[in-house]
């Protein structure tokens, strides 16, 4: 397709181009004057402004005007070579989208046979395969280390990938389902529908869940309305439900932190936890899915290794 | 009656607001440049945090730091090599407090973060107006003065400050037509990649024609000035000048290789940069071959040591940027800190030591002494200016070459050889001897604050400085 609305524009842009390279060339050439002979000392002009400031005349320097006539003709000779004239493709037709598309061409050829045979294979076989697990850890630290870290350790609100604690399931097919597609970890701001002390009171019931420190009177008051506004979600006994992805309250596992100033915050205001499906960021090429089947195999082995 | 008197107020305003904001945008490069190493070294303030204080520093050294010693020299040369008073001195005033306001409400509106988000065009909507005002009355008092010359001929400074004005005015209003839709935000008039392409026609044309064209007019003036010799060529001056500024207009492209910008207009981006190179390096010659007959200078005279090491540095640079508008070689250099070091070794090397320079011979003159208070601390300065550039550029080459390197880098397997942490891990050392450069060419504007304090208290304010009756031919 062109890039220009009218036919008129291309046209325009090649004359005034060429003309601007040529007529740089005849200005060159009529402000041109001889050398000065051996020992023939430069013309020096008549005027003089603020007392004594003065022009020499020397001519253009040769190795100068050499190296400006160069540019001109390495100018004239890639707009024959490559695109830049308007609608001229150069003779070469080169395209930028075509060298990007020939590369990436290059590249899955080469590289096809690297992840065929790991196609052929399931992510548990693929995991436990150290040449796997080396692509993978790369792919993993190019995708995946700006935010669960380069050891897969996580970190506050990013989940830790190398214990057993999975918020949406930890079985190879869950796994790349979450890579490819992401996940929206969302829960609802609860504050003012519990008011201060309500919040409070869940609070505690909840560190009460996995055995923490907590205000066993506080915690009594708590449970109820955890079973009326958390247990939708977190289960009746807090235990999590991993088809929502509302985690597991009863472990020592904290996403976003446990302490009691934690808790109430994420009751308080509510949490938005998001992972980006990386379907798109593997890229266009046809080894995009193996990279998902090797990128699915690496997390999952990730937890596997510790069992 | 016609005035006997040359106007120095507003150039003695003007070239001590050079030093201070100097000083004031220099401090925070330093602070940005420590932010890359110890990301929370402003405490988590939002006021100071990087994004904020980014455009602060281009700004502040771009605009305040070097647009007012554009300013102080301009109306300085054009008077004198006129040998006559500024025209309508109310107007050179409101420029100067006009001018003032900006660097004032852009130190204030950057930090809490209002911006149209445009490259060195970050001030919105209002202070674009306020600009737009001063520079109208900054032409008027110019071409003013020129067109009531006394001299029969324009002198060659006089043409790269006109250029620089008249240019300055159209990228200035092309780049920033918005629609406001409150007092504090607007929107560009363009979108999409001709958006891109409009920003970056006048990205690299307020380097062509703030930081070049106009800093070659400085040099016109203070290099033979002290060097106490003529011109090296006229035909020079003539060629290089309109070369220069025809060609300058159409290398923004360059800034968009390999992007949604259709393959021509990058091509044409990168040959007008190469045929960009001769015309830069004739103003280089014509400053340094001024020298000859007079070389022997160098050695005892420190301003002179400035002059023509910026000039070195305007010869590197001015060779580097064609090169990096190669097609090729953009591919490598571009995102990496190898930009920041061709950028700083024109801002620092060549903006900021031709300025220097130049206000060490000014500011004197504009106290009634000779010279300024000690000539030792100048020594000094130069030799802390030229380490500071070279550790900076230096080590902005290594670290962006490697980073690029490393971006490209691929395993056997297809797989990128280097995450994004291990990259900027490769970074640090060189962030350090960053650092340390920035400091000590900040350190050596603080000298130059303590000299020019020393020499104003010594000086007297001169605002008697006769014009010479007799007019040359």
């Amino acid at each position: 397709m062109s890039d220009f609305t009218h036919g008129f524009w291309p046209i325009y842009i090649s004359v005034i181009t060429l003309v601007s390279i040529v007529g740089t060339w005849i200005f060159l050439k009529t402000h041109t004057t001889r050398r000065l002979a051996p020992g023939e000392k430069p013309e020096l002009i008549e005027h003089t402004w603020d007392e004594d400031l003065q022009d020499f005349n020397n001519p253009l320097p040769r190795w100068w005007l050499g190296l400006f006539y160069g540019t001109l003709v390495f100018a004239l000779a890639y707009l024959v070579l490559w695109p830049g004239l308007g609608n001229f493709q150069g003779l070469l037709k080169w395209t930028q989208l075509g060298e990007y598309e020939a590369e990436v061409k290059a590249a899955e050829a080469k590289f096809q046979p690297v992840y065929a045979r790991f196609m052929q294979q399931d992510i548990a076989t693929v995991a436990a395969n150290d040449e796997a697990r080396a692509i993978g850890h790369n792919l993993f630290l190019t995708y995946c280390s700006q935010c669960h870290g380069s050891d897969a350790a996580g970190a506050r609100g990013y989940p830790n990938l190398t214990d057993h604690d999975w918020l949406y399931g930890g079985d190879p097919d869950t796994i790349k389902a979450t890579i490819a597609d992401g996940r929206s970890g969302v829960m609802p701001a609860l504050g003012d529908a519990l008011g201060a002390d309500g919040t409070k009171a869940v609070a505690h019931y909840v560190l009460s869940l996995s055995g923490r420190q907590h205000d066993a009177a506080l915690a009594a008051v708590g449970k109820p309305k955890f079973e009326e506004n958390c247990a939708a979600c977190h289960m009746p006994d807090g235990t999590g439900m991993q088809a929502m992805g509302a985690p597991n309250l009863t472990d020592k596992v904290w996403l976003y932190g446990g302490s009691e100033a934690a808790i109430i915050e994420s009751i308080a205001k509510g949490r938005n936890g998001v992972m980006p499906g990386m379907a798109q960021t593997l890229g266009t090429t046809s080894n995009k899915d193996a990279k998902l089947h090797l990128l699915a195999a690496y997390v999952y082995g990730l937890s596997q290794r510790k069992q | 009656m016609e005035a006997t008197t040359y106007n120095y107020k507003v150039v003695r305003q003007f070239a001590i607001m050079t030093v201070v904001w100097g000083i004031v945008g220099m401090l925070v490069g330093v602070i940005l440049a420590a932010q890359l190493i110890w990301p929370d070294i402003t405490f988590g303030i939002e006021w100071l945090s990087y994004g904020r204080l980014r455009p602060l520093h281009t700004n502040a050294v771009i605009f305040a730091f070097g647009g007012s010693a554009l300013f102080a020299v301009s109306y300085y040369i054009v008077q004198r090599t006129c040998q006559v008073r500024l025209w309508a001195e109310k107007l050179a005033a409101f420029t100067f407090w006009g001018w003032t306001t900006v660097i004032v409400l852009a130190a204030i509106t950057l930090p809490l973060g209002y911006t149209s988000t445009k490259e060195y065009a970050e001030l919105e909507w209002p202070i674009d107006i306020l600009i737009t005002l001063v520079w109208v009355a900054y032409a008027l008092v110019f071409f003013g003065t020129i067109v009531k010359r006394k001299t029969k001929h324009i002198y060659v400074s006089n043409w790269f400050f006109g250029a620089y004005i008249l240019t300055i005015a159209l990228l200035h209003i092309v780049n920033n037509l918005e629609i406001p839709v409150t007092l504090t935000k607007s929107y560009s008039l363009y979108s999409g990649v001709q958006d891109a392409m409009v920003q970056w026609w006048y990205g690299h044309n307020a380097v062509g024609f703030f930081l070049t064209t106009a800093f070659l007019g400085m040099m016109y003036y203070f290099v033979p000035k002290q060097a106490g010799r003529p011109i090296y060529s006229y035909r020079l001056s003539v060629v290089h000048f309109w070369s220069l500024n025809f060609i300058y207009m159409w290398a923004g492209p360059h800034h968009l290789q390999y992007t949604a910008l259709p393959d021509w207009a990058q091509s044409l981006g990168m040959v007008f940069s190469l045929m960009l190179l001769a015309p830069s390096w004739g103003g280089m010659m014509n400053g340094i071959m001024t020298l000859s007959g007079a070389w022997h200078k160098l050695r005892t005279d420190p301003i002179l040591k400035f002059l023509v090491t910026a000039l070195s540095f305007y010869g590197m640079s001015t060779f580097e940027g064609p090169m990096m508008s190669i097609k090729t070689v953009n591919a490598l250099s571009h995102y990496t800190e190898w930009t920041i070091g061709h950028v700083h070794s024109g801002a620092l090397g060549w903006v900021a030591m031709i300025t220097i320079g130049s206000m060490y011979y000014l500011i004197p003159r504009l106290f009634g002494r000779e010279q300024m208070y000690s000539t030792r601390l100048i020594e000094w300065h130069f030799w802390w200016s030229t380490i500071g550039v070279v550790l900076y550029i230096a080590s902005m080459w290594i670290a962006g070459v490697a980073q690029g390197l490393m971006w490209r880098a691929a395993n056997a397997d297809g797989t990128l050889t280097y995450s994004f942490a291990q990259v900027l891990n490769t970074m640090y050392p060189f962030y350090g001897i960053r650092l340390a450069g920035g400091a000590l060419f900040f350190s050596g504007m603080l000298l130059m604050a303590y000299n020019v304090w020393k020499t104003v208290r010594m000086g007297r304010v001169v605002n008697d400085a006769p014009i010479p009756q007799a007019v040359h031919a």
